[in-house]
């Protein structure tokens, strides 16, 4: 075992030496171990297309007061037309925790179904758990085709 | 610090007395002799399959089986994920040298005729496993669903059609189709991820606590003669921080090899693509191939294959009872005629692979 006798001056320094070394080697190797093993973990960026506007249907094929759910790049957007013929877009990912919204005929309303958060039709939350209104699209209607957009 | 590691033990020593546990670890002695260096092999081949652990949890993790996103999703891997490229390499790599590795082990304690009384179960676990690392090879191979893997597996599960009576059938299990496609791909994930590991950690906890239990083998003839057997160190912690270095030798070169001999992917499978010219299996399976090709279509009644089959499939079962009928070595007696039959399989292996690599 460890001899527990007293060294000289330059054999305590040469241990010392060879100690730091060892430990420095030890702790450099399980860096370059440990550090492609963590960046492995996290996932890419996903080369996510920058959608700005998309073309979501046709007027006639929306009836009033009805809301249909169109796709917005790889994000779910909720079209509503209103009892009025209005049409407006909002995110339909609820912002309490991303569970997609609905729009409610029987109370015109947007409806999550998660944990019954509501939504008026301007997106703002006015009842239930969710702390932030939805984010609102541009919609425009050109001939008889619709047009989402982000609302810049 | 101290004092909390110390209550600790205690805590747990006295629900499940840990002493016996640690006396049973730390009473092994590894004996010293000409031959030690054999001893390495089997602790080098257990941290490549650590290795194997760890990386493929890691691949798990963007890997995605099935004929539209298996060879992608590598791509992926190899060009988008951090480190990819590094952490598939060495999964690849490493799958080769365990076989290797596994390999010299295995021929190692055969010519020591370690596997004689009282070492048998452990042989046969040992050689268990190794039949389950050629099948995680040929399981993995087909993984990244490229033209090299989906010929290989068409031959290889064709291969197993050709074995009488349960052939067709196994063939079926092991495709889950007539064909090779997607099913295929699943059912080796399958097999690859969760069956052969499963199976292979029981055998591997068998083998070792045999190991652990009835000590390193002594070479025959070595020890016998004198009175007071041979010199030896303490497992833990002499031996042990020897392996511990092979082993970081080991990692090294793999580190070389998955950096500057980075594996390819290759082609993706088209199953309407006629097989590239040149298509060989892996080294590992190479003396077996290169022997079909030389075996004539017609012996007597029976296929070429089917005899090729037939008798590799026997001179391995005789091989894996070597310890039942070895009498001699069992009796503590020298046995030429294992050497002789050891050396003829070695040679045969390495004149036919480099046989198949050349033509």
């Amino acid at each position: 075992m460890m001899n527990k006798e007293i060294l000289t001056q330059p054999e305590q320094s040469k241990r010392n030496f060879l100690k730091i070394i060892l430990s420095g080697g030890i702790v450099a190797l399980v860096g370059s171990i440990l550090y492609p093993i963590f960046a492995f973990l996290k996932p890419p960026k996903q080369g996510e297309v920058e959608v700005s506007s998309v073309k979501v249907g046709k007027l006639k094929d929306i009836e009033k007061n009805s809301g249909t759910i169109v796709k917005f790049g790889t994000k779910p957007v909720l079209l509503v037309r209103t009892e009025s013929g209005d049409l407006r877009a909002f995110s339909a990912t609820c912002t309490h925790l991303d569970c997609t919204v609905q729009y409610r005929k029987d109370f015109g309303m947007i409806w999550c179904a998660c944990h019954n958060g509501k939504y008026d039709l301007n997106g703002r939350n006015v009842s239930g758990p969710p702390p932030r209104p939805l984010n609102e699209y541009k919609v425009v209607v050109q001939g008889d085709n619709i047009f989402v957009s982000k609302n810049v | 610090m101290k004092s909390a590691w110390n209550k600790f033990y205690s805590w747990l020593d006295e629900r499940v007395q840990l002493q016996n546990l640690i006396q049973f670890m730390g009473k092994k002695y590894v004996p010293v002799h000409s031959h030690s260096i054999w001893y390495y092999f089997g602790g080098v081949s257990l941290f490549l399959f650590i290795i194997q652990v760890m990386t493929g949890i890691l691949l798990l993790l963007y890997y995605k089986s099935g004929e539209e996103f298996a060879f992608e999703s590598i791509q992926y891997i190899m060009s988008k994920v951090n480190f990819g490229w590094l952490i598939r390499s060495i999964h690849s790599w490493t799958a080769n040298l365990f076989i290797l590795t596994a390999m010299i082990h295995m021929f190692s304690v055969f010519f020591e005729k370690a596997y004689r009384k009282p070492r048998e179960m452990t042989w046969i676990t040992g050689m268990l496993m190794f039949f389950l690392a050629l099948g995680f090879g040929f399981s993995g191979y087909l993984l990244p669903w490229n033209e090299l893997a989906f010929f290989a597996t068409k031959v290889g599960t064709d291969i197993a059609g050709v074995i009488p009576f349960i052939g067709k059938p196994l063939m079926i299990f092991l495709r889950g189709s007539e064909e090779v496609n997607g099913a295929t791909l699943s059912r080796f994930f399958g097999f690859h991820v969760a069956v052969l590991p499963g199976i292979f950690t029981v055998l591997l906890g068998i083998h070792l606590v045999l190991v652990q239990r009835q000590g390193m083998s002594e070479p025959l003839g070595l020890g016998a003669n004198s009175k007071s057997g041979l010199k030896t160190m303490p497992f833990f912690p002499n031996f042990l921080l020897r392996d511990l270095l092979f082993w970081l030798v080991v990692l090294n070169l793999l580190a070389i090899l998955a950096v500057f001999f980075p594996w390819e992917l290759g082609k993706k499978a088209d199953p309407f693509a006629s097989a590239p010219a040149g298509i060989k299996p892996e080294w590992y399976f190479l003396f077996m191939f290169q022997t079909l090709k030389y075996i004539p279509a017609k012996l007597l009644v029976i296929d070429g294959e089917v005899f090729g089959v037939l008798l590799f499939s026997f001179a391995g079962l005789l091989w894996m009872l070597v310890p039942f009928w070895d009498k001699k070595s069992n009796r503590g007696e020298q046995n030429r005629f294992i050497n002789y039959i050891g050396l003829f399989a070695v040679l045969y292996i390495i004149f036919f692979t480099i046989l198949g690599w050349l033509l």
